[in-house]
């Protein structure tokens, strides 16, 4: 909302206010998510501006992969209260493919095995499902074929395991390569990685950074997910937050990062989290 | 006479609800025997057919056989008892007389195949543009048409209905019938043979390979009668042929009885690609009305290295009741099985193939993929048996389940007979779900529900799918998707 009357200092910082909020592509407020009947998420607050990259960390338990599915849609995440608004729409009321056809991406912690379907045949139906969803005319097979073969190569991906099946017998890079592949072709406005450092050597981390690297631009934010501070200094985040017990704990710059990898999670258990914001 | 096309039969359309696209019923004049089974009615269609006097004695050879069987009881298939003396054994259009060419068919079946999807025309023989398919078209008990059947001569093709064979191939007929599939092979084959009406004939002549696919369609259209046909197709050394048949029929409350017999022959070094899209009609989701599926297809490599291959898409009928076969019996023969097998709402399917090792290293393979949804029952069951002679002997099965929801039920019989100690088989089997982990992710990129699992069931089933000749393919893709509509929680 932009008002066009001048205003005095009180409602200039109410405005301000709303104006990053209207800013924001994400904007999470109060949420509370069960699964299974157990809440994990209570009462979480986040708001991640257009263009930014920010880091989710936390201890094992703390609900960070639950955040990302309660973003995505994740049917058994049960949203139990709060609302979670994306490019100003509810996002809490679109089942998850309307939730991608927005622009919502999640690079999964553990890629799911489909037998039979050809990582290209996945790769088409999803391009031209999220085409199609934003009236876009779906691709053809040769214009198809050039898209996935310029950005496949990037990533170290060659035709074999294109006609391979989705995941089934990857090795944990070429998993998380697969993903980046996906990313990299859907051209998402929200990138959610979650741990997508896990089960990466270094090389191969170094290559999935790259390639998020290069999709970082002005109109996509992302939200990079993960237990260790390594992924974090191939993808600069411009702000962390600490995750526990189902809320923000703690919001800094990037070196919240090293302080947290050499002190532990210990003084967010602690307590106090409040006034450690940075 | 004016080409049928689609438009002229929108009106079927009113007919056909739900997504059975099939189900429509062709307002045609229909000749039908009297209800019921005896010596007479097998005199009558014999006599309707003006067959000669040894398949009259043939017939009721069977019947008499029949009488003294029972019926199977072993498959995991439900249904009440039929009353065989309740089901008419003959329905015919009315016709003049017999149509000597297309343009003499009855307008209003000319429509049934158009709006099927099925080419009657003839297209002109230009240099370079080959047609790729022949077609039988078997209209309830008679064939109504057949197409390219001049062409096919020129190069020794026999194609033609099963009654006309009779008439012009005696010697063939009487050489092959029975041969592979003998009348008291089971109580359906003996029933089959008292009372078989149309199928299709094919001959293919020492070393010619057969430039299109032939194929033939079945259509059952009367109300109270069954469909009995009988199809024989006899390979002649080294020669190849490949072959396809599609079924449908109109949606009734009654169950309707189709029980036919298949035949294959090969000689040696010869090739039999025989491939089906079974899609009679499968009843409602109640499970009320349906067709009961109930054939026996065998094929017999009886020269050395010959080859049949067997492929089929089960997604229609109430209930089936199918085990397509081979029996390789010459040194070096192969018989392929590959199935897709689709069972939603309330249908049920026993369906698996047998292969008979009898030859020295003969080799078979087993790819079966069955799916579930619904209140279905789906049963892969399969017989792989070495005789002591078949030296060298090979057969890998593969045979695996998919369950779509928690009401339907999947079940595999395999059965390994080996008397030969240098056999080798191998036998793989998995069942498994559509797990909401594989739909979360393919609806995460952006698929709905039901393209998900078109997708995934597409993925599972695609081993066999593509070894259907491509428009086949193509038509059995769709097939297997309609079928699962709605099954999706």
């Amino acid at each position: 909302m932009v008002s066009i009357h001048p205003s005095h200092t009180e409602k200039e910082t109410e405005k301000e206010t709303e104006k990053e909020k209207n800013g924001a592509l994400l904007v999470i407020e109060g949420l509370r998510a069960a699964i299974d009947g157990r809440e994990i998420l209570k009462g979480l607050d986040l708001s991640l501006p257009a263009g930014e990259v920010h880091a989710i960390m936390g201890p094992n338990g703390s609900g960070k992969s639950t955040l990302a599915y309660a973003i995505a849609g994740k049917p058994g995440v049960i949203i139990t209260g709060g609302s979670i608004s994306f490019m100003g729409r509810d996002l809490l009321a679109l089942p998850p493919e309307q939730r991608a056809a927005e622009g919502v991406f999640l690079a999964f912690q553990y890629p799911v095995e489909i037998p039979g379907v050809t990582n290209l045949s996945l790769l088409k139906a999803a391009v031209n499902a999220l085409r199609k969803a934003r009236g876009e005319n779906e691709l053809d097979s040769l214009d198809f074929m050039d898209l996935v073969h310029g950005k496949a190569a990037a990533l170290g991906i060659n035709g074999e395991m294109l006609d391979r099946s989705v995941n089934a017998g990857f090795s944990g890079g070429e998993k998380k390569r697969n993903e980046a592949l996906q990313m990299a072709l859907l051209e998402p406005s929200l990138c959610l990685l979650d741990e997508t450092d896990s089960g990466l050597d270094i090389d191969a981390l170094k290559v999935v950074a790259e390639t998020v690297n290069a999709m970082r631009s002005p109109r996509r934010s992302m939200l990079v997910i993960t237990h260790y501070q390594r992924l974090l200094d191939y993808i600069k985040p411009d702000r962390v937050h600490v995750l526990a017990e189902g809320r923000i704990a703690l919001s800094g710059g990037a070196e919240l990062a090293l302080r947290l990898e050499e002190q532990g999670y210990a003084e967010v258990n602690g307590g106090g989290a409040g006034k450690a914001t940075a | 006479m004016k080409p049928a096309h689609a438009g002229d039969s929108a009106r079927f359309d009113a007919l056909a609800s739900s997504n059975y696209k099939y189900g429509f019923v062709t307002p045609v004049e229909t000749e039908v025997a009297p209800r019921g089974l005896d010596e007479n009615t097998i005199r009558f269609i014999s006599a309707k057919r003006e067959e000669p006097e040894w398949l009259l004695e043939w017939r009721l050879g069977a019947l008499r056989r029949w009488r003294t069987m029972n019926e199977p009881a072993w498959a995991r298939v439900k249904y009440p008892p039929i009353d065989y003396q309740g089901i008419s054994y003959f329905a015919a259009p009315k016709q003049e007389r017999k149509p000597r060419n297309l343009s003499e068919v009855d307008a209003e079946l000319l429509r049934t195949y158009s709006k099927l999807g099925i080419p009657l025309e003839e297209q002109e023989m230009l240099a370079g543009i080959k047609p790729r398919v022949a077609v039988d078209a078997v209209f309830d008990s008679v064939s109504v048409a057949t197409t390219y059947k001049k062409h096919l001569e020129e190069m020794g093709i026999v194609f033609c209905s099963i009654s006309e064979a009779v008439l012009r191939y005696p010697d063939l007929v009487r050489l092959y019938l029975g041969s592979v599939v003998p009348p008291e092979d089971n109580f359906f084959a003996a029933l089959n043979s008292a009372v078989f009406t149309d199928g299709s004939f094919v001959y293919v002549p020492e070393g010619v390979r057969c430039p299109m696919d032939l194929s033939t369609y079945f259509r059952i259209n009367a109300a109270g009668t069954g469909q009995f046909e009988r199809t024989l197709i006899i390979a002649g050394k080294g020669s190849e042929v490949s072959y396809l048949e599609g079924c449908t029929a109109p949606k009734r409350d009654e169950n309707q009885l189709h029980a036919a017999v298949v035949e294959l022959v090969a000689l040696e070094e010869a090739h039999i690609r025989y491939a089906t899209v079974q899609n009679w009609y499968p009843g409602d989701a109640e499970g009320k009305g349906g067709i009961y599926n109930f054939v026996t297809k065998r094929g017999l490599c009886r020269g050395e290295n010959s080859r049949i291959s067997w492929t089929q898409v089960e997604t229609g009928s109430a209930i089936t009741w199918k085990y397509p076969s081979c029996v390789l019996e010459g040194d070096g023969s192969a018989g392929e099985f590959y199935s897709v097998a689709v069972t939603n709402n309330r249908q049920q399917a026993d369906t698996g193939t047998k292969m008979i090792h009898i030859g020295k290293n003969t080799r078979s393979t087993i790819i079966s993929k069955g799916i579930s949804a619904g209140h279905a029952q789906n049963t892969y069951r399969g017989l792989v048996k070495i005789l002591p002679a078949a030296d060298g002997a090979r057969n890998k099965t593969q045979c695996d389940s998919l369950l779509i929801g928690a009401s339907c039920g999947a079940h595999t019989s395999p059965r390994i007979e080996s008397r030969n100690p240098s056999a080798r088989v191998e036998h793989e089997a998995t069942a498994s779900r559509i797990s909401e982990e594989q739909m979360f992710y393919c609806r995460q990129r952006g698929l709905d529900p039901e393209d998900a699992m078109s997708l995934i069931v597409n993925g599972f089933c695609r081993e066999v799918l593509r070894k259907l000749p491509m428009e086949f393919a193509v038509e059995a893709q769709k097939l297997v998707e309609i079928s699962l509509e709605g099954s999706v929680g």
